[in-house]
């Protein structure tokens, strides 16, 4: 008896719960996460077609193969693409949380001279975009023969102003007493920063991280100027060569592109409460 | 340990000078309490003797050496914060072991300072732990720990039973006081609660506007306030202050005469007179002192006795009444207090002026 009293009241709290405004936000939801998710669908359902039923928009391949992985894995360009794009992504995500991070802390936590005007100075360059920036940056790794190179692709997000903001902000919640506390117990500046302040925000040191892995690894427009070489493209430029070269291989293409989305995902899932604290904390649209 | 003298020691913020010219001694072992309201440079003199603050002007010496250009570090003392400072990514042991991270000890040694100090703290079972498995007092004690593994000449309190309850904040009292006579390292304490003040300190330093108003022994400032703010201050509930009138040669207070006084030594400003609610009791003899009668408007019963709020001859004065004597609301009572339980004060520059 008890328990039929329990599900009649649970199913009364549920009709209670379904109210048109539900209804619609649930519909604009759905309706956002499929435009959102067919693309992905498709990327990875054309992956398992072959070049003759590329065209054929059944979502299910009527004939799947892993032919198109195999060839794709079987290519040692496709490789060293993915090698690249580890590199460069890994290198810039630990300079920027270590550069970004440091600069935060000194905006933060020191009083001196013009502070306010270098952090006005640092968030302007949010202010202007990445397409007027790669002149100058193509002219500065033209003249100190950095084109072609991977510091040539790394070196202009090295550090970033959206970093050094997003540290500042957080450093800031840090009570001047732990730092004050490390003072007087004999630690330098450095160590005090490293040790105390670091491991006071690792929260946002997780978003700046994941936000700087996944840009720098989906990264296209400055890897595709700077290199010339095959060697030494990253995984997006790689994949483009594929519809130049080779009289645009759909399937190929999918099929790259489905495995270098495989470390986005296991990086979103993995760190999924990060990223989504990270959107949060720092007011971002991801 | 070490003597700490302040000689002139000057705090200024662009135009705004916080601490003016003090000049104080504290002596090797010595138990000092800056006390006052907020703002009044205690936590800035406080800070200037632990480095955290550059000395405009003035000398600082600790152990008989000149320190003012010198690092914390460099100073050998320990701090310790209101909100305990202690770093919530390490476990006790690591925040207590953390004020021996510069010290040139082998391991073994920093682990028995380690257990020492949490053996004396009584945190030995704590040791694992994280600061957020802990209570308030817990925190406290391991901010303490850290401070005590240095061996500092010198232990710096900056308000740090501010975030603890009523009851933790009196045990952590006499906790910090016996710790004192242990270990007989100098301590200076900062705090805006005069029962910590009372309770604690060997000396007192009321500080108000950046100077200090007097210096004396907890029962020197009960007894012998300079001035009005300091008897304000000092002392729970606060003294009351009734403006006294000099008619026919003879001080009158609250609608009461007093006959005996020489109102002919008063300043031409007039004349505050003071009698703390302790000595200001209901129902008991004059014996020749101050006798008031007034109108009950509001009573605390507190158990071993009650305060009652008196409106006598148009000022609100604070009595107690002994024992369960509760008097009623509305109600008129006579509270007496005895001679030489009153304070006098010059109205105009607020200094005392004696007792009666």
């Amino acid at each position: 008896m008890t328990s039929i009293a329990a599900s009649t009241s649970e199913l009364a709290a549920n009709r209670r719960d379904i109210r048109p405004g539900r209804i619609v936000a649930w519909t604009l939801l759905m309706i956002g996460g499929i435009v959102m998710v067919t693309p992905l669908i498709y990327m990875f359902s054309t992956s398992l077609k072959s070049a003759g039923q590329v065209y054929d928009l059944r979502l299910i391949p009527a004939d799947p193969t892993l032919d198109n992985y195999i060839r794709v894995l079987a290519d040692g360009r496709f490789v060293r693409w993915f090698l690249n794009s580890t590199l460069v992504a890994t290198a810039v995500t630990l300079s920027n949380v270590f550069f970004d991070s440091l600069v935060g802390y000194t905006l933060a936590k020191f009083e001196f001279r013009g502070r306010y005007l270098v952090f006005l100075a640092i968030l302007s360059t949010l202010m202007i975009p990445t397409e007027m920036l790669v002149i100058p940056w193509y002219l500065m790794s033209s003249q100190l023969g950095w084109l072609d190179t991977y510091w040539g692709i790394m070196f202009p997000g090295m550090m970033t102003a959206f970093g050094t903001f997003l540290m500042k902000q957080f450093f800031e919640t840090v009570p001047d007493d732990f730092l004050e506390a490390a003072r007087v117990d004999g630690l330098n500046e450095f160590t005090i920063w490293w040790k105390i302040a670091m491991p006071m925000v690792t929260p946002a040191i997780s978003a700046l991280a994941i936000f700087t892995f996944l840009g720098n690894w989906t990264a296209f427009f400055w890897p595709l100027i700077v290199t010339t070489s095959r060697e030494l493209y990253t995984l997006p430029v790689g994949l483009s060569s594929f519809a130049v070269e080779q009289s645009i291989q759909w399937e190929m293409i999918m099929t790259g592109a489905a495995l270098a989305t495989i470390p986005t995902l296991i990086v979103f899932l993995a760190l999924q409460r990060y990223i989504v604290r990270g959107v949060m904390l720092a007011g971002l649209k991801g | 340990m070490a003597r700490i003298e302040l000689q002139g020691l000057t705090k200024r913020y662009g135009r705004l000078t916080a601490v003016q010219a003090i000049d104080l001694a504290i002596d090797d072992g010595e138990f000092v309490v800056f006390v006052g309201p907020s703002g009044c440079g205690k936590s800035t003199t406080l800070r200037m003797i632990a480095g955290l603050e550059d000395i405009s002007d003035g000398t600082l010496r600790i152990g008989g050496e000149v320190v003012n250009q010198r690092e914390p570090k460099q100073r050998n003392i320990a701090m310790v914060f209101q909100n305990y400072a202690i770093y919530p990514h390490m476990t006790v042991a690591q925040n207590i072991g953390f004020g021996l991270y510069t010290a040139r000890l082998s391991r073994q040694e920093k682990q028995k300072r380690i257990e020492e100090a949490a053996r004396i703290l009584g945190l030995e079972d704590l040791l694992d732990r994280r600061p957020a498995a802990l209570s308030g007092g817990q925190r406290q004690r391991v901010a303490i720990g850290r401070a005590m593994v240095r061996n500092p000449v010198a232990f710096l309190f900056d308000e740090p039973l501010s975030n603890l309850d009523a009851q933790l904040r009196s045990a952590m009292r006499i906790e910090i006081k016996r710790l004192h006579q242990r270990l007989g390292t100098t301590v200076v304490y900062v705090t805006h609660d005069q029962v910590e003040a009372m309770t604690m300190a060997d000396r007192i330093v009321v500080m108000r506007d950046g100077r200090i108003l007097q210096v004396g022994t907890p029962v020197e400032l009960y007894e012998n306030p300079v001035d009005v703010f300091t008897a304000r201050f000092i002392g729970s509930p606060a003294m009351n202050l009734m403006p006294g009138a000099v008619e026919e040669g003879v001080l009158a207070v609250a609608g009461a005469r007093l006959p005996e006084t020489n109102a002919a030594s008063f300043g031409d400003g007039g004349v505050l007179v003071g009698v703390r609610p302790h000595d200001l009791v209901v129902g008991a003899e004059s014996d020749g002192g101050l006798s008031i009668s007034g109108v009950v408007t509001a009573v605390e019963p507190l158990g071993a006795e009650t305060l009652v709020h008196l409106a006598a001859g148009g000022v609100e004065v604070v009595a107690t009444a002994p024992g369960r004597l509760v008097p009623a609301v509305d109600s008129t009572v006579t509270a007496s207090a005895a001679r030489g339980a009153l304070y006098l004060f010059d109205a105009g520059s607020e200094r005392a002026l004696g007792r009666l």
